[in-house]
């Protein structure tokens, strides 16, 4: 036997049929708390701190005070809001990467009433028209690449990028045409004496209509994408087109539909961050979210709730890391870089919730009898 | 004249950042991996040559040109590469959405490269932005000789550093080796179909690590190049790499997978970018509106090459998807 | 040992998930013989070859290659082994040329020599009979051409030892002698050959040995000299059984769809149905008999709405109490919406008919979610419905809620025919609705057929077992090559006439269009 090729694998792998919750939850927690202990050590390399303290100073970063609260919330819902946009498009299998564009021409839409009807106009009709331009907005920046997808199979994941850069620089173009003063290539906040088109405080509190608002879409998805006809359609297509078409659902029509939706709550998103965020556009407006989104909804299984944690655990490390990085004069890209971290460990952990891993150690004593 | 030699100038420059990123990604891609981290590997790339340079002329009083350029070199490459591994591992070993993955990579890679960009003169104990002109002047010489005296010729095409060279010899090299070589013709497979590859006793993992790790080698030269030749060995943190790396991503399908295909497409994709420069009567305004012109080619390509449907003109069979032996 | 052993499997046992595909088989396999692996669909014998060709590793047991103990982790170390497959599913990359599948992953040198391939593969047809143009893309070449490829890949190899699996079930009979000649040839060389089937015609014609796997487990083996048809089926499927699937008379007999000059070409302009035409009635059970491929799958698809037939082409339905329609032109949430109840049981169960990871009730709404004007979907109903599906059918599930794709075939299969049947159709058509499942669960199949066919729907019947086509169907449409090549009473003809019709248009050369 010592002649014969013996070597067996050494790992071999297997699809897992269900898992318990718990065990679910517990490899999350793992791989989290790998994370965890990874950043710790990153900013512990970079700033020389307690890997301890370093979490409580990142604590203290997102929740110190009622106003860094609120920022935190007010973040939280941006990303929330893109993600429940990006979550109908992605359990239908459509690689929507265009969140980032929808929220610009959203974003685009708003400043333009902003700047253009708000100061001559009450405010409640003003949001109410600023609210579905920019939904259209979205909508129709989603429509293009639905129907190139429908109708052609193009592929969606490369059209909606390319998407991105139109929209970033028809955001240039009309930042260079309001900017404001003149030659600094910034829009500036709009109306900032005025406040006119901005969100309204509610119960005192300058971001409350921008949680009712997405709380409110985030809770409608969840039903719809649940219990709707046009969520079980959904599904079924992106399960199979062919299931689908056996099952008589117009395929096309619910494909250019689903992302006229995720569209126009991507351009929702780009409103709040307009009229109740930054109160201004610029080409960083969506800054990056659209891509985050993506994967929050992708590791949320496209749950509204799910994505709430997501969200919060994202911004709560993305507000931490800046904090710390402002008190040590770094960049605020410490956090984007801690993030790519956090989330390279998540996703890894998923492949030990699909998969089971089996060494091959026992089958040899077997053998050797 | 001069304008037009000035244009044509620029979209050698731009052409060659791109053309290594989609070099590159073509090679992944061929693997059958679509990694969206270009963007994030040009970063890591760029940022790595230029820490190496920053060290190395620092640390010597006398640099050598030669050794600043194996210095850099060697750490773009390097550090590519890992990023390349990482995406490896979670995409190929734990199977992760190739999509998701490539996205977060983008997003660490920018996060990383923009955090050492914009601190290492004060990590070291400096003060203002960063410069490495020593490197970046041996990166910028220019063939000597003929760049200066063959006229209106030898600036259209002798006038450029040695990597915009480079990145043409690499295509070229590519091509031929996923052409006419086994090791290119296996690795073909692997991306057309990894079932059939596995079943021919091709590893299918190893060459996926090795194409896509070798492919952000490549990658990431294109940062090293941008740093180093193309903002002259400072760095910015405007975010320019990552649209270029979406670029380079979108040359790929421009160039139907072809590695020389995506030589010609790399210097249109710069003179379409750099076109709104030369234009006269742009006001700033319109000028972004011309800014568009790269992406919107690259849709129409796109669309093209969807409705025709040719089978030469496919992206790899597999292209996207985990493989899975035992799948049944 | 035996000197004359290629090849011996020793308690071989294999586990998907749940299901036990291998239970501690024992082969042999010897030098210069052609091994027939006999059993059913679903017996476990591709499993048992794809642990020999390193495609799955086997849980427990030993592997001997020419009397030595090996470990075949990848089908690299099988091919080392001199251990070739021709999988039914060809593993070829088609955008290559033949010259560059055939030395794929060889590496013999750095530089690709496509010159000397070409040399070697001739020299190798040549020495077999096989014909073959090195520098033709697979994508334009036809079945056949692509399964010789395949066997002048492993071949080329160096293989000694070829496991073909259901190499004829693609081809038609004059390939079919072609291959068998060349297997002979093979032989004659030297080479173990070992031909995995479920025709019996075939094992008898070309085998020196034969051995049987019914539902994973070992049966045992024969010389196929000292056997016959008889005795291999009851090794097969366990007893000697004659069917008697019940026939009932059709009463009242309707015309419910009658089909003209139908005409359906597929993606690439390949015509895979030309000019068929024949009717179905209400009261009956209607066979489609043919190789597969024929065109079956397109012609139920094209009844659906889900192929878009070429001009001239018609299908007339006629629902009871209503008006004619015509289907063609139309999708099928046109033919929906105009409420014919029309039900399909395509051949392809998670790919087409159900959702593998929904569960039981999402997949019974798939049929019925439209209903009702409501924007919310009705779960009730659907829930109602698939506990008497579970009820009636006696489908086995540890829940409403599990996925589908947890389930064994045979209970998918049952609630795939449940949910069609429970809509209670005027026209019912099934694509292999037995496939996979066992012999208890095809007779309630066959008895919610018939069921069918009492209350008047017509039913068509795609099947692939002649005998229960001919013990099932009033009538038999055969298929061969999209064309209808006849159409026969159930009652009256006999097996060799259809399986004559099978593989010959009305008494002329298949003509391949």
């Amino acid at each position: 036997m010592s002649k014969a090729k013996k070597h067996e694998p050494l790992v071999h792998i297997t699809k897992r049929g269900t898992l318990p919750l718990w065990h679910n939850l517990a490899i999350r927690a793992i791989g989290l708390a790998a994370a965890l202990v990874v950043c710790a050590i990153v900013l512990y390399a970079l700033t020389g701190l307690n890997p301890l303290k370093i979490y409580g100073a990142m604590f203290k970063g997102a929740f110190g005070s009622a106003r860094r609260v609120w920022t935190t919330i007010r973040e939280i819902m941006m990303l929330l809001c893109i993600g429940v946009g990006l979550a109908p498009a992605f359990k239908m299998r459509f690689w929507n990467i265009g969140g980032e564009g929808q929220v610009l021409v959203g974003g685009v839409a708003a400043a333009a009433c902003m700047i253009y009807l708000a100061p001559n106009m009450p405010l409640a009709p003003v949001l109410l028209i600023m609210f579905v331009l920019s939904a259209l907005a979205g909508a129709i920046w989603g429509l293009i690449p639905a129907v190139f997808k429908a109708r052609w199979n193009t592929n969606e994941t490369l059209f909606t990028l390319m998407m991105n850069y139109i929209a970033l620089q028809i955001t240039s173009f009309c930042v260079s045409k309001w900017e404001n003063p003149y030659g600094s290539n910034t829009v500036g906040i709009i109306n900032p004496t005025t406040n006119a088109g901005w969100f309204p405080s509610i119960f005192g509190q300058q971001y409350m209509l921008n949680v009712i608002i997405v709380m409110l879409i985030a809770v409608a998805m969840y039903l719809y994408l649940k219990y709707s006809k046009q969520g079980f359609e959904i599904a079924v297509v992106g399960e199979s087109t062919n299931t689908a078409r056996y099952a008589a659902i117009n395929v096309k029509r619910v494909i250019i539909r689903t992302v006229m939706i995720s569209g126009a709550i991507c351009g929702i998103a780009g409103f709040i961050a307009v009229a109740g965020a930054g109160h201004t556009i610029s080409t960083s407006t969506a800054g990056g979210r659209g891509f985050t989104a993506i994967i929050v909804a992708w590791l949320s299984k496209f749950n509204s709730f799910i994505m709430l944690g997501v969200s919060s655990l994202l911004v709560f490390l993305q507000r931490g890391a800046s904090e710390i990085a402002s008190q040590f004069d770094l960049n605020d890209f410490v956090s984007e870089m801690i993030k790519g971290m956090i989330l390279f460990f998540i996703l890894g952990s998923e492949f030990f919730i699909n998969f089971k891993v089996h060494f091959r150690t026992a089958r040899k004593e077997t053998e050797n009898k | 004249m001069s304008q037009i030699v000035s244009l044509f100038q620029a979209a050698v420059y731009f052409g060659t950042v791109i053309l290594f990123g989609a070099v590159g990604e073509i090679l992944a891609e061929k693997s059958g991996n679509l990694n969206l981290g270009v963007p994030g590997i040009m970063y890591m790339g760029g940022i790595a040559g230029l820490i190496a340079a920053f060290l190395y002329e620092n640390g010597t009083a006398n640099p050598v040109p030669a050794v600043a350029i194996l210095v850099t070199l060697a750490a773009a490459f390097v550090m590519s590469m890992i990023g390349g591994l990482i995406y490896s591992v979670l995409t190929i070993t734990l199977r992760a959405n190739q999509n998701v993955t490539g996205l977060t990579l983008t997003i660490f890679g920018s996060g990383f490269a923009n955090l050492f960009g914009g601190n290492l003169n004060k990590m070291a104990g400096g003060a203002g932005q960063i410069s490495v002109a020593f490197t970046s002047g041996v990166y910028r010489t220019k063939i000597p000789f003929l760049s200066d005296s063959t006229g209106v010729f030898g600036e259209m095409f002798f006038f450029y550093g040695f990597l915009a060279y480079v990145a043409i010899i690499v295509a070229l090299a590519v091509k031929w080796f996923l052409n006419r070589t086994s090791v290119g013709l296996n690795l073909r497979a692997v991306g057309e179909n990894p079932a059939t590859a596995d079943a021919a006793g091709i590893n299918v993992t190893k060459y996926k690590y090795v194409a896509t790790c070798v492919g952000a080698g490549i990658s990431g030269l294109g940062g090293l190049y941008y740093t180093m030749d193309y903002i002259k060995g400072t760095w910015a943190t405007d975010g320019s790499i990552e649209k270029l790396g979406w670029l380079a991503v979108a040359l790929v399908i421009f160039a139907t997978w072809k590695p020389n295909r995506a030589i010609w497409g790399a210097y249109l994709f710069g003179l379409l970018s750099w076109v709104y420069y030369y234009l006269p009567g742009l006001t700033r305004s319109s000028q972004e509106i011309f800014k568009m012109l790269p992406y919107v080619v690259t849709l129409l390509v796109l669309i093209v090459v969807s409705l025709r449907r040719s089978k030469e003109s496919q992206p790899p069979a597999s292209l996207g998807l985990a493989y899975f032996r035992e799948d049944r | 040992m035996e000197a004359n052993l290629a090849v011996r499997m020793v308690n071989i046992t294999k586990t998907f998930s749940h299901v036990v595909a291998n239970n501690n088989i024992t082969l042999e396999i010897r030098r210069g013989e052609i091994l027939s692996l006999l059993g059913e669909n679903g017996s476990g014998k591709t499993t048992l070859m794809n642990m020999l060709s390193g495609i799955y590793f086997p849980d427990s047991g030993q592997i001997y290659v020419n009397g030595e103990e090996v470990s075949i982790a990848s089908p690299k170390d099988a091919l080392d082994l001199h251990i070739g497959m021709i999988h039914q599913h060809f593993k070829l990359v088609d955008v290559f040329t033949a010259a560059e599948n055939i030395i794929l992953g060889l590496n013999e040198k750095a530089v690709l020599d496509l010159n000397g391939v070409r040399r070697a593969v001739k020299e190798i047809c040549d020495r077999y009979g096989f014909v073959i143009d090195p520098d033709k893309k697979v994508y334009d070449m036809s079945v056949s051409e692509k399964q010789t490829l395949e066997i002048v890949k492993v071949l080329y190899r160096g293989a000694d030892i070829l496991i073909l699996d259901e190499p004829t079930a693609v081809l038609t009979p004059q390939e079919t002698e072609k291959l068998f000649a060349v297997m002979r040839n093979m032989k004659a060389d030297g080479k173990s050959i070992v031909i995995i089937t479920h025709k019996l015609h075939e094992v008898m014609e070309i085998s020196d040995r034969v051995a049987v796997l019914r539902k994973g487990e070992y049966i045992g083996e024969v010389p196929t000299s000292q056997t016959n048809p008889q005795q291999l089926t009851d090794m097969m499927v366990g007893k000697a059984t004659t069917l008697n699937i019940g026939r009932p008379e059709p009463n009242g007999l309707t015309e419910r769809l009658i089909v003209k000059n139908l005409t359906v070409k597929d993606a690439d302009g390949v015509k895979k149905l030309s000019n068929v035409s024949f009717t179905a009635y209400g009261g009956e059970i209607l066979g489609i008999a043919g190789i597969s491929g024929s065109g079956q799958r397109e012609l139920l698809e094209a009844i659906a709405g889900l192929q878009d037939p070429e001009e001239g082409s018609s299908i007339m339905f006629i629902p009871p109490d209503k008006e004619a329609s015509e289907l063609v032109g139309r999708d099928p949430e046109d033919i929906y919406k105009s409420g014919v109840g029309l039900a399909f049981v395509p051949e392809d169960r998670f790919g087409m008919g159900l959702v593998g990871s929904m569960d039981l009730v999402d997949n019974i709404m798939l049929r019925s979610y439209k209903s009702g004007k409501s924007p919310i979907a009705d779960r009730k109903h659907p829930r109602e419905r698939a506990n008497k599906i579970v009820e009636d059918l006696e489908v086995v599930t540890p829940g409403l809620g599990t996925p589908l794709r947890r389930l064994s075939g045979g209970n998918v299969q049952k609630i795939l025919v449940g949910r069609e049947i429970a809509a209670e159709p005027s026209l019912l058509m099934t694509a292999y609705a037995v496939r996979g499942l066992d012999i208890n669960t095809s007779y309630t199949i066959y008895h919610l057929l018939n069921e069918q066919k009492a209350k008047g729907a017509a039913v068509i019947y795609v099947g692939e077992d002649l005998d229960v086509l001919l013990e099932l169907c009033d009538r038999i449409v055969v298929l061969c090559a999209g064309r209808v090549s006849g159409i026969v009473n159930g009652r009256s003809t006999r097996k060799e006439e259809v399986g004559l019709l099978m593989t010959r248009l009305s008494g002329k050369e298949n003509a391949n269009e």
